[in-house]
């Protein structure tokens, strides 16, 4: 039974029927999962939002399918990582073929993260992310959901944006101080502001079928170059809940995208790659093409863009949704801040700095994949297929085969939020960069640190609270009542009293931090490092606070 | 220009090393003799194992060849 999206009662407003302006503070164009996921973080912050979508039904089809580890760690903030993961597919084998040798060129084994929370990818439908968060979206009051409303124009005045939404009954407008756009790779509100997506076109199509087999398959994931059942081409293969198999087949650029869809067309495909007797049943076909491209500025006025939007990458490395979750753990917390009148619109210059620094890499990184697998010329097809074969052999040409890199955080090492180091530090997590996970307790209870950490600025303080100065202390409870409160955190086996503690269970904190007794780490409301220091020093601690919500 | 890439004569036998590389290809196809080819830098580029050192290596190749196409092209 294929699975069919569920449908949405179109919202039709009472402003729609009194001619009336509603208000809001932040309108959010488009409900897939980047503007799902933004209604969501703005909304436990307290703040009133109205996103609309244009139609009234989730997107059909499984489409984004690989979660990779820091969108889980996000969407664990926000509450909804725990079903994911449980509904998702886990995977660690690959094996890569090529042409008609039956054994892989090699096999890899992801090993699951150690001893952090959440795995280094799943595999899930985008529907059951989208799902989960309109349900946790459903207990919170100031955030309206608005299927059947689309945006028709809007308008920058200097207190925010007039938009003209319009529904299936008539017409309305919203007053919001913030319009973020999240409406794809089509966006409307992007073409609205006349702004330049420029990039690079790939002159390939890739079919998707996604199909149920009778009998089961190993869940590991399996990429062919040039295989005998799609010569000259790639495929792949890959698990997802529900017994369902994505299979991925490149056709080339030449095709009838009509006629290549069809089942009685797919059939064939996909008996040559399982035998003549493979008994399936389809749950989606569909098929795409790709194109690498960005916008020059994600923030203008008061509209701000997130996701597809903004930009565009190719498929291989799931970069896509995984980025745009990255692009509103960004910006809900400085647009907390700013709405909340405790930071100027400054800060959003570094949404659009470390945001667009990301989606170049993930741009490079997609591209690169996209020519590997996809080479353009006959120089670069002899060189991929010679790495294809040292690989069988040689372990070293392994490195070379780029059948799409796992999408990792990207560091933001230059932002103008960072305080660099001062002093030389042993690895550790460097400002600019992401915290990494470990296990720790609190009275006797197992926790993770990255669940202690986020919402709101923390200090990791690698001490015990009595190895500190009554000053000091002080100093302390004055940042946790400051405007932008800072919340200390004593990684220590002892109760810190008035402030929070975490046991350091097996070192591992310290390890991964690089940390001595005495050292602090500044961290983000986004989770990513802003300052560290061997020791306490409450001045040089207050500006870097207020460079990382730029103050400075 | 080169401060990591070795510019200066760095072989003990030239002619063996020549030698080498163009009996790689003995009776191998043009394809083959391509295939060949690439193997053979990316194996080099693994033992160099220096980003620097290859991209250096990489501007050599190319600027020499367009300096010839524009030599070429002129007389």
């Amino acid at each position: 039974m294929p699975y069919i999206p569920p449908k949405y009662e179109a919202v039709i407003p009472q402003a729609v029927h009194d001619g009336g302006t509603e208000q809001t503070t932040v309108l959010i164009v488009g409900a897939g999962p980047i503007g799902l996921a933004l209604a969501l973080d703005l909304g436990l912050r307290g703040h009133d939002i109205i996103l609309v979508n244009r139609e009234s039904q989730l997107t059909d089809g499984s489409r984004a399918i690989c979660y990779a580890k820091r969108p889980l760690e996000i969407l664990d903030r926000l509450g909804i990582s725990d079903r994911m993961v449980e509904k998702g597919v886990s995977w660690n084998i690959g094996r890569v073929f090529f042409k008609d040798r039956a054994e892989p060129v090699y096999s890899f084994d992801l090993l699951p993260v150690k001893d952090q929370k959440l795995p280094g990818m799943i595999n899930i439908q985008q529907y059951y992310n989208e799902e989960y968060n309109i349900e946790a979206l459903d207990g919170l009051d100031n955030v309206a959901l608005r299927w059947g409303n689309t945006l028709t124009s809007f308008e920058d005045v200097d207190t925010g944006v007039l938009a003209g939404i319009e529904t299936s009954e008539g017409v309305y407008r919203i007053q919001a101080d913030w319009l973020i756009a999240c409406d794809g790779y089509k966006s409307v509100t992007r073409k609205m502001l006349g702004m330049e997506f420029e990039g690079e076109t790939f002159h390939d199509n890739f079919l998707i079928a996604d199909v149920k087999f009778r009998k089961a398959y190993p869940t590991e994931r399996h990429f062919w170059f040039d295989p005998v059942f799609n010569p000259g081409q790639s495929a792949l293969l890959h698990k997802q809940p529900d017994d369902i198999w994505r299979i991925d087949f490149q056709v080339g650029w030449d095709i009838d995208r009509e006629e290549i869809i069809k089942p009685e067309n797919v059939s064939p495909r996909i008996r040559a790659m399982f035998g003549e007797d493979v008994e399936f049943e389809y749950e989606w076909i569909s098929v795409y093409t790709f194109n690498c491209r960005q916008v020059d500025q994600m923030v203008k006025g008061r509209v701000v863009l997130a996701g597809d939007a903004a930009h565009l990458v190719s498929p291989f490395g799931a970069r896509g949704a995984n980025t745009g979750f990255q692009d509103g753990d960004n910006l809900a917390w400085k647009l907390d801040l700013i709405i909340n009148g405790k930071a100027d619109r400054r800060l959003l210059e570094s949404y659009d700095q470390e945001r667009s620094l990301a989606a170049k890499i993930n741009i490079l990184n997609s591209t690169r994949s996209t020519d590997f697998i996809t080479p353009k010329s006959i120089v670069s097809r002899q060189f991929r297929d010679a790495v294809l074969q040292l690989s069988a052999e040689y372990h070293f040409a392994r490195g070379f085969v780029n059948s799409g890199r796992l999408s990792l955080p990207v560091p933001y090492p230059d932002s103008t939020l960072n305080t660099p180091d001062e002093a030389t530090w042993g690895g550790g997590v460097r400002p600019g960069t992401n915290c990494m996970d470990a296990p720790v307790s609190t009275g006797g209870e197992d926790k993770w640190l990255l669940n202690s950490l986020g919402w709101k600025f923390k200090l990791l303080v690698f001490a015990d609270v009595g190895d500190l100065s009554e000053g000091q202390l002080e100093g302390l409870r004055l940042l946790a009542a400051a405007d932008i409160p800072v919340e200390s955190i004593f990684i220590s086996q002892f109760e810190a009293g008035e402030f929070s503690s975490l046991n350091d269970i097996s070192g591992l904190v310290q390890d991964r931090y690089a940390a001595g007794s005495g050292a602090v780490y500044l961290i983000r409301p986004d989770q990513y490092v802003a300052g560290r220091w061997h020791e306490l020093d409450l001045s040089k601690l207050g500006v870097a606070l207020r460079r990382a919500t730029g103050k400075q | 220009m080169s401060p990591n890439l070795i510019l200066e004569p760095n072989l003990a036998d030239y002619d063996e090393v020549y030698q080498k590389i163009i009996d790689m290809h003995s009776g191998l196809s043009d394809e083959e003799s391509q295939s060949a080819n690439a193997k053979l830098i990316l194996t080099l580029a693994n033992h160099i194992g220096d980003v620097g050192v290859i991209s250096e290596a990489v501007k050599i190749a190319r600027d020499n060849t367009l300096q010839w196409r524009k030599k070429d092209t002129q007389s």
